[in-house]
């Protein structure tokens, strides 16, 4: 019925999208990845923007650079600090989405009115957001705001500037707390097994505990993987220096104002997962006795899992990029609240690309390895 | 809360309406509330637009301004204008553009099979979730390389377009699939029957049913194209500059004066919030197209 010749031309329709795709994304990706293979910006005998400059293939020095030179501790520090903007974000976002679209649920007048105000800061740029907080933090805003409307003391608190550092820990002993965070996960995975006497799944969790353990105690993570920061001293030994890092209280402004922007998608999302659990389910479970919490309980929050998924995925995702929030709210030079979208700007105005490339790869990486399953899984459940 | 299986199955007693009552002033009492601190920011933004710097101390900048002040939209407007021109350019363009061809690419996808589209599409997605650092130097030399009778593709609102249509391509082909999977495929074989091809079959067809599929694109490019930051700082020079740029700067520097800053964040957040306002309904199936459930 449909002529080979119209198969081709749908092809052709297609190719120039496929074309652009390709280019811009996988061959620019290819290109970073071979830029940050290179010493383009760090050789200094040689202009980064010299029109016949050489551009050296130096392996993976400006990754071992970023993980070891003292002077590259900005870039550690981003890292950690994309540690806890992520939890903290995410953690915020759904709870804060998950009670509103709870609370919509129950038939309330006005739901649109309301539906409208959590997501409004969803459709502003988060430039002007960033903007708006900025003005907030001064000391006219919220700061001030206690006084105002109860007279009490005005609060005192340095937002994006304040130097506090919390759970203050070693840069270095990174390896041994994910160590530990993945023998604790795994112990739990294998109790779980051992429960449900699924011996095979159980035979996994203790060698992957094995494997870990082994390369824990060989020394392998702290050597190759997880090498140490600190400077080589004349004969040619690594002295180390410790670095301390920690929760930044000046990310919290920027974390809460994040919040505020993207909990109402959680709420959309989670409102449009309720609106699609049948109601003969949840009729099911009252007519036997199930009350009205318990039916929010065994029956509603178990079918929003999957909904809950998608929207961790896609925050997690987002806070991993975060670039125009931060930089709209404390700009580029505020040490605190570094993270790796701002240090690729910096890296890049400064005509260090070789550095720029290697952070920003190591940002796919960490995307990869969230988006890649994630888009697996979606598509592979929808062709089925 | 079921309130019609409550009335219908349990005697209404005194204490249940107690209760009841109770619980629907929690909810509401809690909305209000959340409402209210969702708000805040809005409310303080707006109020310090309409002052005057004086009205701005530590003792007032929270109350209401005295009296209609708009010297500071007129001074954020005339340093913006050119930039908000920039924006309404760039807009206009990329957006057009990357819906016809999301159009087009998700007709292909959904009603024609293309040889290898179970790697091909997913290949495609992965660039709506891709850090931009990851592609921003190359894509910076290969703008600055590209010169079309001594004009050079970077820097300017052209270059700047074909960013925003190459990058939006993912999200508009993946939500015009999704779109025009719903359109059964009888129809479109009653038309093939007839001798119809592959563009009458899209003209006749799935273009005239297409309409709210294009409010969704449209509404969804517009609101990311205007409120990109990240290509518009990278991308463009000064005179080329969207929105966000001059906005991001005037809140950056020393001595920020807030009253204009604030009157400038009004005017770049106007457009995305009317149509969010006019059209929330397909702004909302934009955003939960995002993320994916092909």
């Amino acid at each position: 019925m449909r002529s080979p010749r119209d198969r081709l031309t749908a092809f052709i329709m297609l190719l120039p999208s496929l074309i652009l795709l390709a280019i811009f994304v996988y061959g620019f990706i290819f290109q970073t990845i071979r830029t940050s293979m290179t010493d383009w910006g760090e050789n200094l005998g040689n202009a980064a923007l010299a029109l016949n400059g050489e551009r050296n293939y130096v392996g993976l020095d400006n990754y071992h650079d970023l993980m070891t030179d003292p002077l590259e501790f900005e870039f550690r520090t981003a890292m950690v600090n994309t540690f806890f903007f992520t939890i903290l974000f995410v953690a915020g976002c759904v709870f804060i989405g998950m009670i509103l679209a709870l609370l919509l649920d129950m038939r309330v007048m006005g739901e649109g009115f309301f539906r409208t105000i959590f997501l409004l800061p969803m459709s502003l740029s988060l430039v002007v957001t960033g903007t708006i907080w900025r003005w907030l933090y001064q000391p006219e805003g919220l700061n001030i705001l206690p006084q105002r409307v109860l007279g009490l003391e005005p609060y005192k608190f340095n937002w994006m500037n304040s130097r506090k550092l919390l759970l203050p820990f070693d840069w270095g002993d990174i390896p041994m707390y994910v160590t530990y965070v993945g023998i604790f996960v795994l112990a739990i995975l294998a109790f779980n097994y051992v429960i449900k006497k699924r011996w095979g799944a159980l035979g996994w969790a203790v060698s992957i505990a094995g494997v870990l353990l082994i390369l824990y105690v060989a020394g392998i993570w702290e050597n190759t993987i997880w090498p140490n920061v600190g400077i080589e001293s004349p004969d040619g030994t690594l002295i180390p220096i410790p670095e301390t890092k920690g929760f930044q209280v000046a990310l919290t402004g920027i974390i809460i104002a994040a919040i505020w922007q993207m909990a109402g998608y959680v709420m959309a999302m989670f409102l449009a997962g309720i609106r699609g659990i049948p109601e003969e389910l949840r009729e099911a479970a009252r007519v036997d006795g199930c009350s009205e919490i318990g039916v929010y309980w065994r029956i509603v929050l178990p079918q929003l899992k999957p909904v809950a998924l998608s929207a961790i995925i896609v925050l997690g995702h987002i806070s991993l990029k975060i670039f125009d929030l931060v930089f709209a709210m404390a700009g580029r030079e505020n040490f605190q609240t570094i993270v790796p979208g701002i240090q690729v700007y910096s890296a890049f105005t400064n005509n260090r690309f070789a550095n720029a490339s290697a952070i920003a790869v190591i940002m796919l990486g960490l995307v990869s390895l969230v988006i890649v399953p994630y888009l697996w899984s979606q598509l592979r459940g929808a062709s089925e | 809360m079921a309130t019609s299986t409550l009335k219908a199955s349990q005697p209404i007693t005194e204490g249940i309406n107690f209760q009841k009552f109770m619980v629907r002033g929690t909810i509401y009492g809690l909305l209000v509330l959340v409402g209210l601190v969702f708000l805040l920011p809005i409310y303080m933004t707006t109020v310090t637009a309409l002052k005057p710097r004086a009205e701005t101390t530590l003792n007032t900048a929270w109350d209401l301004p005295d009296g209609l002040y708009l010297e500071n939209f007129e001074r954020a407007y005339d340093q913006l204008k050119n930039n908000l021109g920039n924006s309404v350019v760039e807009v206009i363009m990329a957006t057009t553009i990357s819906a016809v061809m999301g159009s087009i690419n998700g007709y292909v996808l959904s009603k024609w099979h293309v040889p290898g589209e179970r790697f091909l599409f997913p290949l495609m997605l992965f660039g709506m979730f891709l850090p931009y650092q990851a592609i921003l130097i190359p894509l910076f030399e290969f703008m600055s390389s590209i010169n079309i009778f001594g004009y050079r593709l970077y820097g300017g609102i052209p270059g700047l377009v074909l960013i925003h249509v190459v990058y939006g391509l993912p999200i508009t082909t993946l939500i015009f699939r999704n779109f025009y999977i719903e359109i059964p495929d009888e129809m479109l074989e009653a038309a093939a029957i007839d001798g119809a091809g592959f563009w009458s079959l899209y003209t006749e067809v799935v273009f005239p049913l297409s309409l709210p599929g294009f409010v969704v694109v449209i509404i969804w490019q517009f609101t990311q194209i205007w409120n990109d930051f990240l290509f518009a700082i990278f991308m463009t020079t000064e005179a080329n500059n969207p929105i966000t740029v001059p906005l991001a700067e005037l809140s950056g520097g020393e001595a920020v004066d807030y009253n204009l800053t604030m009157a400038g964040a009004i005017l770049a957040a106007l457009p995305p919030l009317f149509v969010y306002i006019v059209a929330g309904r397909y702004f909302i199936r934009g955003l939960l197209a995002g993320s994916i459930k092909g």
